[in-house]
């Protein structure tokens, strides 16, 4: 690693000054992604601000039907929450598929969110599910708040305090690994909500990950997994690997759509 | 440089390291516990899982900074007077070959055994194979770590 | 005897490693330790033109950054491949030069152009970014068709076309003869992908140089210390070998990977004579993937030929392997002595020919890795038979039973000679573990599932144990494949084996302290196995190519066998009774039928005591022996994969695999169990997961855990594994060797339940959910046409 200098504020504030003074400092919010890159040499942080110290940013509540997760609220606090679990028990099982149990103990939802990597599971979940991210500066839509691969409205110093998931009726989420990686090569995330149906793809967009509008009005009009037999699904901007195509992601967009829906409907 | 005051195998210990310094880093260089591995630099072999605070993490990407404060057990504080049943139990099953992977293995091994007893849960065959998945080995084909771990888990 | 042969004995050597006290070469470091770092080229052609050293040498830390120059400059040889082949036509194999610090050109990506010596491994990393190297970019070739096409970019100036040699076996004429005769031909092009072995301990070494003593140590991660001392001596100039220590600590993992003395090990050692620090360096496995040997990477194309009873009339390949950049160590002998002289398989073929063509691209040195040329054979003859049983309609374990080898010894065409199998029998027993009888059941219950289940075979033999040493010698071996061993009997009776072998996994501290446990009737841990240090044990070849239980083993037998008639002539005269009636037997000599006898420790301090020995016996009990095996050994068994594939997605799940093996005789069957557990690991990872693969610049794309799939516990099923004992007759304990079946039987027993559950025969390795998918549309696609 480059030298680098850490920081763990116990404060939002003192954590937002922290950043505002570096000439140019990451968050470490878990590091699964931030270390590896730095031992690589790929990114070279003067300053490391780790806001794991920062009590208010940790936990998960529910009021009203609105689940709240704390931005370092680590994926298996997540996934064995008996909350979560009965909020949004597709959320839960999301988090409980990300990485390896070592991992899960210490990566953060808001780490996650805000990398944005096309193939991590989150962001399906928050766009799929419609929910809020809240920083220390403001509320953004999950419509607004991913902007292309490993990119985001995030502006220097802002930092994801919690995200907000609004209540829906059913939803699933339905991953295909890569088989190297474990991330996901295709996820598909469905939620329901009255007779509306939100169908989010991560895995699979060129531009990380997005909403499948064909999908959803098959979906909104009949909420069974036969429905998406009759969707076409364009494999046009979708990525290609050495680990599959955009011939065969857009196949598993169809299969993981149907195993999501059929999981739950 | 950071100050890292961390309980290791139940001793206190505390010394300044550079910020950059991996839990794993600190483990081997600075104390010298030389039995957590890095067996690759993307965060999937396993090999340096240890745990802290109770929980398995893998300590090539953790800084040692950031577990400051914190309770950390490796694989060589594990046997108390006698070996811990996980470490019996590779013995018994033959669960290793080379050993690099082992330790990782066995403090990942201890940690779902933990989870999935506290929880209540089965530790099934196929739940001990997907609970390894961030662990590699490339001696054994896995068959007698699975074995292992299921021998231990009734005994812990 | 319950520590003795046969016996499940639990491995003496895991205390170290279940506890974290094991010792790998990355756990030493010594006063004035120093680190290096290699700074390497990003390119997989190019001239060098400028190296800029100046604003490394200027960083913190920095004591020296050293150059190919420089090197070849103080003398340090070409790194060299052993084993010379010639071309059909007489000629040597063409070996371009390969410096361990490139100087003028550089040939992959890796390339090692200069080294930074520094206090500590971050700032040596640090300045290795800082060194400028100005390249001239030349054009690349990648793959094995490309780098012999016409106007091809040259590689090595020695070596015209990039083609190292043109090598063939068998009768040519005869075979296509045979194969023009025949009324059913089966053809087909087989591709075996070019694998990283990965064993989970990154390469490292540790080099010290005693000025004072004008001496140098080495700790390092090798499967053959004394290997890598007379190499590094003989050819790399490093140090004469009485000045030059080698010590392979504990290593964790080889599969052949470990055998090669590459560049970065020479680099050390040279670099502590030149800055006077202790020199460490250690891998990451960024840095593994593109500087550990790769394996395999063969193209082929192969014609076999049947009678109308399905009976095999010829078979004739034509192979082209590719070596890389470099010609690593033992390169050369892998597609053709451990490569074709396996094609006859299991089978009574008549007519075989293969010709074997070597080339040079810009990628990574290719080598020899677990099973190293069998599982390439194996791959092609049991693809070839079981499409073969497809085209004809013929069950294909009916087929290969028709043509099954039952009378040894059996000389194939292709110089083998077969010495025992019983290969009805490990079929009868392969057949009966798997339930083939209740395959279509379970395949009907599978459909209901949506799920296409298919069954595939794999009839594999391998040649273990390779020797003679003048055989080998006149097939252009440059070592001979021995074994040595030295059985230390102490006073007190307690016993050091000192063993040329090395254990980097295999478990020797256990299996060979058992066999000494059985022959002197004494606890197993009495016995200590000693090995891997060039100070402690006499020289000797190391451990590859299961080798270790036929030779080292046999090596350690024959020392008991002399220390066992001086314990006899000991105790004869002791007891006053004849040699002939002395036995050794549950810890004690005795005179046989009588109730004299001394214990096994009494005869041992008699030895060294010295005080009433034989007339003319010098004191002591310590033997040495060195074993020269007379033949090959052939392990030999059938593999049978059972699969699930999901239609919609490609993914196929191995419900069941099944393993009967013919070892010959077993020393620690739970040892053993484990070596073929492994070795099918890493044919499901070939056959389904693993791949390296370049992109059309020569970067490696599957350069990390990220891209290479390496097999997880849940890509895997537990293994069903019989055993089938057909007793070698060439050693004295008559072992066959375990250590690479299961890397060379699974690949084709796995493609052959695939593409029998998908209806699809034109499948490549690796079978990826994508490609088994793809497959999958491609058989449906005709369908859809009607």
């Amino acid at each position: 690693m480059y030298p680098t200098t850490y920081h763990k504020p116990e404060t939002l504030e003192a954590a937002s000054a922290t950043l505002g003074d570096a000439e140019e400092a990451k968050i470490l919010a878990g590091g699964h992604t931030l270390l590896p890159t730095m031992k690589n040499h790929l990114a070279a942080p003067t300053d490391l601000v780790d806001i794991r110290g920062i009590a208010a940013l940790n936990g998960i509540s529910e009021d009203g039907g609105t689940l709240t997760i704390g931005a370092t609220t680590t994926h298996a606090e997540v996934s064995n929450s008996p909350v979560v679990a009965s909020a949004c028990p597709a959320l839960a099982c999301l988090a409980g598929g990300i990485g390896d149990p070592a991992v899960r103990h210490v990566g953060t939802i808001g780490g996650s969110v805000a990398n944005n990597d096309p193939a991590a599971d989150y962001p399906a979940a928050v766009l799929g599910l419609g929910a809020t991210v809240v920083t220390n500066r403001r509320d953004i839509a999950a419509e607004d708040f991913f902007d292309g691969m490993f990119a985001t409205v995030l502006e220097e110093g802002e930092i994801i305090t919690s995200v907000r998931f609004p209540k829906c009726d059913l939803a699933g989420y339905s991953k295909f690994p890569n088989p190297a990686s474990r991330y996901a090569m295709v996820g598909v995330f469905v939620a329901k909500s009255g007779g509306s149906v939100r169908v989010a793809v991560t895995g699979a967009g060129e531009d990380g990950v997005f909403r499948h509008e064909g999908l959803e009005a098959a979906l909104s009009a009949n909420f069974s997994p036969d429905a998406v037999d009759g969707v076409a699904i364009s494999s046009d901007g979708l990525l290609s690997d050495l680990h599959g195509d955009a011939d065969y992601r857009a196949n598993l967009i169809r299969v993981m759509a149907k195993r999501a829906v059929s999981a739950v409907a | 440089m950071a100050k890292v005051k961390l309980t290791v195998n139940g001793r206190a210990v505390s010394r300044d390291v550079p910020d950059t310094t991996l839990l794993s880093e600190f483990l081997r260089e600075d104390l010298r516990l030389t039995g957590t591995h890095v067996g690759c630099d993307t965060s999937q072999c396993g090999a340096c899982v240890v745990h802290v605070d109770g929980k398995a993490v893998k300590s090539c990407t953790m800084l040692a900074a950031s577990a400051s404060g914190g309770e950390v057990t490796t694989v060589e504080g594990l046997a108390n007077g006698e070996l811990h049943p996980m470490q019996k139990a590779f013995n018994d099953n033959h669960g290793l070959q080379c050993g690099f992977c082992t330790p990782g293995m066995i403090m990942s091994g201890v940690d779902m055994v933990n989870r999935y007893k506290q929880a209540g849960r089965e530790l099934t065959e196929e739940a001990i194979r997907h609970e390894l998945e961030g662990n590699i080995c490339r001696c054994t084909g896995y068959h007698n770590i699975v074995k292992s771990i299921q021998d231990a888990a009734t005994k812990m | 005897m319950s520590d003795g042969i046969g016996a499940r004995v639990k491995r003496k050597e895991d205390k170290r490693f279940i506890t974290g006290k094991g010792k790998y070469t990355d756990d030493i470091r010594v006063d004035n330790q120093a680190y290096a770092a290699f700074v390497r080229s990003t390119h997989a052609h190019a001239r060098v033109v400028n190296l800029d050293t100046s604003a490394a040498e200027a960083m913190d830390g920095v004591i020296a950054v050293l150059n190919g120059h420089q090197l070849t400059g103080d003398g340090i040889g070409n790194i060299i491949c052993g084993w010379a082949i010639n071309s059909k036509d007489g000629s040597p194999m063409n070996m371009g030069a390969w410096s361990a610090l490139a100087t003028e050109m550089v040939r992959y990506v890796g390339d090692a152009v200069a080294v930074v010596i520094a206090d500590t491994q971050a700032q040596a990393r640090l300045a290795a970014e800082a060194v400028e190297v100005e390249y001239e970019e030349l054009p690349v070739v990648v793959t094995t068709p490309d780098a012999l096409a016409d106007g091809a970019p040259q590689i090595h100036e020695n070596a015209p076309g990039n083609l190292i040699y043109d090598w063939e076996i068998g009768d040519q004429a005869a075979t296509d003869t045979a194969i023009a005769g025949a009324s059913h031909v089966t053809e087909m092009e087989i591709t075996n992908n070019r694998l990283s072995p990965n064993p989970m301990e990154p390469r490292s070494a540790v080099a010290i140089y005693d000025e004072g003593e004008d001496h140098y140590t080495l700790y390092t991660t090798s499967q053959n210390p004394h290997v890598a001392r007379l190499v590094l001596s003989a050819f790399y100039n490093v140090a004469p070998e009485h000045k030059l220590r080698v010590i392979a600590p504990d290593v964790g993992g080889g599969f052949g990977s470990k055998i090669y003395i590459y560049p970065e090990e020479i680099t050390c050692l040279w670099a502590s004579m030149k800055t006077g620090r202790s020199v460490k360096w250690t891998s990451d496995r960024s840095e593994a993937f593109i500087t550990d040997a790769h394996g395999r990477d063969h193209i082929s194309t192969a014609k076999m030929g049947f009678d109308a009873a399905g009976r095999i009339l010829g078979l004739k390949v034509d192979t082209i392997a590719n070596f890389g950049a470099y010609m690593s160590l033992f390169s050369s002998a892998v597609p053709t002595y451990l490569y074709a002289t396996l094609l006859s398989g299991q089978y009574n073929i008549s007519n075989i020919h293969a010709n074997v063509r070597a080339v040079y691209t810009n990628t990574v040195p290719v080598d020899a890795y677990r099973g190293a040329g069998r599982p390439e054979a194996c791959y092609l003859v049991e693809r070839m038979m079981e499409t073969a049983a497809r085209e004809m309609g013929m069950d294909p374990a009916e087929l290969r039973r028709i043509n099954f080898i039952q009378e040894f010894p059996h000389e194939t065409p292709v110089i083998m000679t077969y010495d025992t199998g019983d290969f009805d029998g490990n079929m009868d027993k392969a057949q009966a573990a798997a339930d083939v009888a209740g395959f279509a059941a379970r395949k009907a219950e599978a459909a209901a599932r949506g799920k296409l289940r298919g069954i595939g075979y794999s009839a594999y033999i391998e040649a273990c144990g390779i020797a003679p040493s003048a055989a080998v010698g006149s097939l252009g071996a440059g070592v001979g494949l021995w074994e040595s061993a030295e059985v230390r009997v102490n006073p007190v009776g307690t016993v050091e084996i000192l063993t040329g072998s090395h254990s980097h996994g295999q478990g020797h501290e256990t299996t060979f302290a058992q066999i000494v446990a059985e022959r002197f009737g004494i606890p197993i841990d009495n016995v200590q196995v000693v090995h891997g240090d060039t100070d402690k044990v006499q020289f000797g070849m190391g451990t590859y190519g299961s080798r270790s239980g036929a030779v080292g083993m046999s090596a350690i037998v024959k020392a008991m066998d002399k220390v066992e008639a001086k314990v006899k002539k000991i105790a004869a005269h002791t007891l006053e009774a004849s040699e002939d009636d002395i036995v050794i037997e549950g810890g004690e000599v005795k005179v046989a039928g009588t109730d004299k006898s001394m214990a096994w420790h009494e005869v041992g301090l008699a030895a060294y005591l010295a005080h009433n020995l034989p007339e003319g016996m010098e004191p002591g009990l310590k033997e040495g022996a060195f074993y020269d095996p007379v033949n090959f050994t052939f392990p030999a068994g059938v593999y049978i994969a059972e699969v699930e594939v999901d239609p919609e997605t490609g993914v196929t799940d191995i419900v069941q695999f099944t393993a009967a093996d013919d070892f010959g005789t077993i020393i620690n069957p739970m040892i053993v169990e484990g070596q073929v557990h492994g070795g099918i690991a890493q044919g499901v990872g070939q056959a389904m997961l693993e791949h390296a693969v370049y992109d059309e610049d020569g970067q490696l794309l599957s350069g990390s855990y990220m891209d290479y799939c390496m097999p997880r516990a849940d890509d895997l099923p537990s293994y069903t594994l019989d055993h089938n004992t057909t007793v070698c007759p060439n050693n004295p304990l008559g072992m066959k060797g375990c250590g690479e079946a299961g890397a060379i039987g699974t690949p084709p027993a796995i493609i052959n339940a695939i593409t029998d559950a998908i209806g699809n025969n034109d499948l490549a390795m690796p079978a990826t959910p994508q490609t088994v998918w793809r497959a999958i549309q491609a058989a449906k696609a005709p369908l859809a046409a009607e």
